[in-house]
């Protein structure tokens, strides 16, 4: 979650500091990043084939990679990784759905707020892994849990986000709009959405990297497919090299995910980026 | 131009608004005639409530009582012959719009217009403002003094009688100014508008009013209204060299000095 926000920031680029041809300013390029990563897996591979660390437990990730490869031609990966990300993707836009709406609602109308305020915050510091066997009790342990559980997790982002964002309107915008003869209904969906819109991405951004956690976890707790079924029933085997890979393969679709939502972030939200520049010159 | 009929009454308006240990009356009984297609504007010390009695007219805010009426009517929420234009144009301008929606925002949401009439329409007043060209910008990429300019427009696309600024100039610089109030008076005596501009700018005041209404410092009442006299068409060097000119500045000054608790009148 955190590396994630990270990446997406702009290189700092330190002032003062002159260097002269491009390898020494290699260190400031993503390469420089990129071939720590390598540098890592390389130590792998060598710890693993000295023995340092038992082997049993730790295959060298040149078998972890070709296991990989196997299970990614085999079609058996994507047999278990599809059906988990269009259940991550229900549940995530369910979650967004509701919470955007319950966030409208609560941030514009004295009345939501009053009333949903209390249960929000009761409902909210529950961490989802302790609720789950509630769910199951009562939706069983099929795709209606895991949806239902992950929908549940990744609507508080949202919903607070899209109340912050709602309260912060700016109020000479609402005043505008009432010049204009905009009110109620017509107010809400033509200037207090579009203004909230940039704290909505931040908490649909928080959500989407909750959706992808209560995904793995409902699938390693009741599960007979998926991807999170899939790493607890290899390491349960004993193959230890299709466990990494399931991990390695989360790993890869959480960077894929993100990357994704910057791309269609930075697209609606264009206007936001350069108006906050704007403001601050 | 002063046709003698009431247009705009604002009548017996109080606004007191809740304070720390009880309440600050703003205004304290404010009777105004404005005529239809006059200019007035309206000066004051800072915090006499100038912007408050604007917004009431808007029917933006409540006076605590009184009334506003426009045309015979009560004024009770925003009349759709009334615009009012913000002082602070970046917030008021929508950011995630450009400027053409900007300005079709009150055609879109006011009548029932086809595209292509709105389009037209923005078109039209974009041209008017100077802005052709700048369509599709967002305006965040313009300057104060264009951004004002939309701001304008948009108020202006809705074809409405009054228009009520609030200094909608002050955060501009010197020459960007003298350019908005060319074109605000030229528009007025084009359109056949209704403007009631309140500044805190005397000279701008007296150079662009048809009737000037200096209010006192909180609890407010009209101090001064003052007709302005001033010959058309007016030129920012020649007019602001007639003595009648100088003659209105001076009183106006004084007044608000008074008021201020500044004693000069070798500062004007």
């Amino acid at each position: 979650m955190s590396d994630a926000v990270k990446t997406d920031l702009p290189a700092p680029a330190p002032p003062g500091v002159k260097t002269a041809g491009g390898i020494a300013l290699l260190w400031r390029t993503r390469w420089f990043g990129v071939g720590f990563i390598a540098l890592l897996l390389a130590l792998w591979e060598l710890a693993a084939v000295s023995g340092w660390v038992p082997s049993m437990s730790f295959p060298r990730m040149s078998a972890v990679l070709a296991t990989w490869w196997e299970i990614i031609i085999s079609g058996e990966l994507v047999g278990e990784l599809l059906p988990s990300i269009l259940r991550m993707f229900a549940g995530y836009f369910i979650g967004v759905a509701l919470g955007v709406a319950l966030g409208l609602l609560m941030g514009y109308f004295r009345f939501f707020y009053s009333l949903l305020e209390p249960i929000t915050e009761v409902l909210r510091p529950i961490p989802s892994p302790a609720y789950l066997p509630i769910v199951i009790l009562f939706l069983g342990i099929d795709d209606e849990m895991k949806i239902f559980m992950i929908s549940f997790a990744s609507l508080f982002p949202v919903l607070l986000n899209t109340y912050s964002g709602v309260r912060g309107v700016d109020p000479i915008q609402l005043q505008t709009a009432r010049t204009f003869g905009v009110t109620g209904w017509k107010l809400l969906w033509q200037i207090v959405l579009p203004s909230a819109a940039p704290y909505i991405f931040t908490g649909m951004r928080v959500s989407l990297a909750v959706a992808l956690i209560v995904m793995v976890i409902s699938e390693m707790v009741a599960a007979s497919s998926g991807i999170g079924y899939f790493i607890l029933s290899a390491q349960r085997g004993f193959k230890i090299r299709e466990m990494f890979a399931g991990v390695l393969t989360l790993a890869v679709v959480g960077y894929v995910l993100n990357r994704l939502f910057v791309a269609i972030e930075n697209k609606v939200l264009a206007w936001h980026y350069g108006y906050t520049l704007q403001q601050r010159n | 131009m002063n046709a003698s009929r009431p247009f705009l009454s604002i009548r017996g308006i109080h606004k007191a608004f809740a304070a720390p240990g009880g309440t600050t009356v703003a205004l304290n009984g404010i009777d105004l005639e404005i005529a239809r297609g006059s200019f007035v504007s309206i000066i004051g010390p800072s915090g006499c409530g100038k912007s408050t009695l604007l917004q009431i007219m808007a029917g933006l805010v409540e006076p605590t009582s009184g009334a506003v009426f426009l045309d015979g009517r009560k004024v009770d929420g925003p009349p759709p012959s009334v615009i009012y234009v913000f002082q602070q144009y970046t917030r008021s301008l929508f950011p995630w719009k450009t400027v053409e929606r900007n300005v079709a925002f009150g055609l879109e949401n006011r009548e029932r217009l086809s595209r292509e009439t709105i389009i037209a329409r923005t078109r039209e007043i974009l041209a008017l403002v100077k802005l052709t060209g700048f369509e599709r910008y967002f305006p965040w990429q313009l300057s104060g003094g264009m951004q004002q300019r939309v701001a304008i427009a948009r108020a202006l696309a809705c074809r409405p009688d009054v228009l009520l600024m609030d200094e909608p100039f002050s955060a501009v610089d010197a020459l960007t100014r003298v350019g908005l109030q060319e074109l605000v008076r030229g528009l007025w005596r084009e359109l056949g508008l209704t403007v009631v501009f309140v500044t805190h700018d005397v000279d701008e005041g007296v150079y662009l009013s048809s009737r000037m209404v200096a209010l006192s410092r909180a609890p407010a009442r009209i101090a001064i209204d003052l007709p302005i006299e001033l010959p058309y068409p007016r030129d920012q060097i020649a007019t602001r060299a007639l003595p009648e000119y100088l003659d209105y500045r001076a009183r106006l000054l004084a007044q608000l000095f008074a008021d201020e608790g500044l004693v000069s009148t070798e500062a004007a």
